[in-house]
């Protein structure tokens, strides 16, 4: 009897082992880092939604490697801690050979001596601190355009805008303290004033100390730095206030579709730089891809507001499995290495990296394609200055 | 001068909102002994009670706001019954850690049953401000304004003036003797935690049309009532109303003739003076509740 079940013991994993299924060719995990709740929820998810899109349609064509892509998406619930905790367990637990994160500047650094340490890439498709490339990180790949770059591609429009005094009211993170930083070099390289900078915590509701301080100043612009939240407060309270002037936002995350739905009148005449335009897809630098994305954003039920923030989603994900494809293998060196032969083309334009920051570790960073719109009668509008460049 | 005016203005306005915050947890604090770190999320519960009430259920903005109340009031009674009952004999301490896990099963709930994307209330207010001379204020920060002052007052009178009241204060400092005087002590324990979330779900139902609703937001609401309780003087109603306007005018002022960036550390800058100098708080009296 026991020699029985002994027996049974020591065939029981064999018969196990025959009776599975051949295995199935493991599916390649794509690790996702963002802000699935907390205070800038909104965007976050709006990019898991992108990067979705995406997985399905590399998947449709027969994955990567021969392999399906799987995303594993962990919340960093808005707070660095908890990217630096995400990006660990994505890492160690679930050994993901790289990483697309973590849409908050100070998220993204939190994470990113846990890159460092392991040994493991991450596309960065958010974040716009410039400090991020110039830390001497060689595991970062960052698509998004740092703030210096967002001023320069408003540079050519200094004259059209004709500002000549602004005052910054941002975020009080590494986002928000660089764009103040970036954009006041701008203002002062093409002569213009730079009255106050405000700042304000990110998850804060109440700025009208803020905004009472701006009135008092007498500029004629505001650069506004911040998420989708804040800046439908800031509108409607600067509103409330009477605060005239001409407002700018910064670092593409400000869905000028969600601010005319939740701040109304008081979005009126804004400007914002975006580098995703769902509104004119054509006009976008792969036009028919743009066309796709939007259809099916549209078909998935996912709302339209979130374009803007939804394509990073898709760019981040698509650079990230160019870079496994290259590699040749879901490794994380190999792919590291293999992402400086990106050349590809996402939703805003075409992606290569190239060096940022101290020689020998350098991060990698491309060169986005950045526009500008205007709220004007409650649509968005490419200003008319932009029309004719 | 223009600016001195404004700040003070958004510095009473805000502080109005800190004390409707703030008159619930001292409440239940003074009254009950339960430090309630649940009460950021009956804010969050109410502000969501008055967005389901009026965006999905299409109730009148001011049918929804007292429907929020009362929800909040409801679940504040299911609570005590549930959680708090059974504690009665336990230490302070657990029943502070039996809050704590409240207040984040709640947030839990909000995020998986509305989704982390921030909602906003519609409002039947007008959006353009009503101008003062040199300052400006929306109409729907008056009619909060109006309506917190007169909830700090009714809950006040209720406390102080009505058979109800009496019985809740008797309750709480002799629960033996009450009960001898016919005070039915179980139900005036749950009366008592209702009012003080109901007082917390209307913070939420009269705010969140003013500001984002996010399941979050009852973090920044919490951290700030906390505050103004403790510069009040904890258990101390009329110290809490006062605590508030003077944390409101504290941050407005801080922010803007000190540093916007440093906004939040000049309110608790204050509150770490105000207990050196004054350790029962700003208001402190002998007697601590009512």
């Amino acid at each position: 009897m026991k020699q029985a079940i002994r027996a049974l013991f020591v065939a029981l994993p064999v018969v196990a082992a025959l009776a599975a299924p051949a295995p199935a060719q493991e599916a390649v995990k794509v690790g996702v880092i963002q802000p699935l709740s907390g205070s800038v929820a909104a965007s976050g998810n709006y990019v898991r939604m992108g990067a979705e899109i995406e997985r399905d349609w590399i998947n449709a064509k027969g994955g990567v490697l021969g392999r399906k892509v799987e995303l594993l998406i962990e919340d960093n619930k808005s707070d660095p801690k908890e990217a630096a905790t995400a990006a660990e367990k994505l890492i160690v637990r679930d050994k993901v050979p790289v990483i697309v994160g973590a849409w908050g500047s100070s998220m993204t650094l939190a994470a990113m001596p846990k890159l460092e340490e392991y040994g493991v890439p991450m596309i960065v498709e958010t974040s716009s601190a410039s400090t991020i490339t110039k830390r001497g990180n060689p595991w970062i790949f960052r698509i998004s355009p740092p703030s210096e770059m967002e001023a320069l591609g408003l540079e050519k429009y200094m004259k059209d805008l004709g500002i000549k005094q602004a005052d910054f009211l941002a975020v009080n993170t590494d986002w928000g303290r660089g764009a103040v930083g970036a954009f006041g070099d701008l203002l002062k390289r093409s002569g213009a004033q730079v009255g106050s900078a405000e700042f304000m915590e990110q998850a804060a509701t109440d700025m009208n100390a803020q905004i009472t301080k701006v009135k008092a100043g007498g500029g004629d612009t505001l650069f506004l730095t911040t998420s989708v939240e804040q800046i439908t407060l800031v509108l409607k309270q600067a509103q409330e206030q009477r605060l005239v002037r001409r407002v700018i936002t910064t670092g593409g995350s400000s869905s000028p579709s969600q601010l005319i739905k939740q701040a109304g009148a008081a979005a009126e005449g804004t400007y914002h730089i975006l580098f995703f335009l769902p509104w004119f897809p054509e006009a976008m630098p792969d036009g028919k891809l743009a066309k796709a994305f939007v259809d099916e954003w549209a078909k998935r039920g996912h709302p339209f507001e979130g374009l803007t923030e939804g394509f990073r989603g898709h760019d981040g994900v698509l650079t990230a499995v160019e870079g496994i494809r290259l590699a040749g293998k879901a490794d994380p060196k190999a792919v590291q290495a293999a992402l400086w032969q990106v050349n590809t083309m996402g939703l805003n334009g075409p992606i290569k990296f190239e060096k940022d920051g101290p020689a020998g570790k350098e991060s990698g960073q491309s060169k986005p394609s950045i526009f500008i719109v205007q709220v004007k009668d409650g649509k968005i509008a490419l200003p008319a200055f932009s029309a004719k460049k | 001068m223009d600016q001195l005016l404004q700040h003070l203005l958004n510095g009473l306005l805000l502080g109005a909102t800190y004390s409707l915050l703030g008159i619930g947890l001292t409440l239940v604090f003074g009254l009950m002994n339960v430090v309630n770190f649940a009460h950021g999320e009956f804010y969050t519960f109410g502000a969501y009670a008055a967005f389901a009430a009026l965006a999905l259920a299409s109730v009148h903005f001011f049918v929804a706001i007292p429907l929020a109340i009362l929800a909040g009031a409801l679940a504040g009674a299911v609570c005590e019954r549930v959680l708090l009952r059974p504690l009665r004999a336990q230490s302070i301490d657990t029943v502070m850690l039996v809050m704590i896990g409240l207040w984040i099963a709640m947030q839990n709930a909000e995020l998986l049953g509305w989704g982390g994307v921030a909602k906003s209330v519609p409002t039947p207010f007008p959006t353009q401000p009503v101008v003062l001379g040199a300052v400006s204020v929306a109409p729907l920060r008056i009619f909060v304004f109006v309506v917190s002052g007169l909830l700090i007052l009714g809950a006040h009178l209720l406390l102080s003036r009505t058979k109800l009241g009496r019985a809740m204060r008797a309750t709480f400092q002799d629960r033996e003797t009450a009960a001898l005087m016919g005070v039915s002590i179980e139900r005036i324990h749950t009366v008592t935690f209702a009012f003080g979330a109901g007082l917390a779900a209307a913070a939420g139902a009269l705010l969140g049309p003013v500001f984002l609703l996010y399941p979050s937001m009852g973090d920044l609401a919490s951290l700030k009532a906390f505050s103004e309780v403790i510069l009040g003087g904890l258990g101390n109603f009329g110290g809490a109303a006062l605590g508030g306007l003077v944390l409101g005018i504290a941050e407005e002022l801080g922010a803007g003739y000190i540093s916007s960036g440093y906004r939040d550390a000049v309110g608790f800058l204050m509150i770490v003076a105000v207990l050196l100098l004054r350790p029962s708080g700003l208001f402190a009296r002998a007697e601590r509740v009512g």
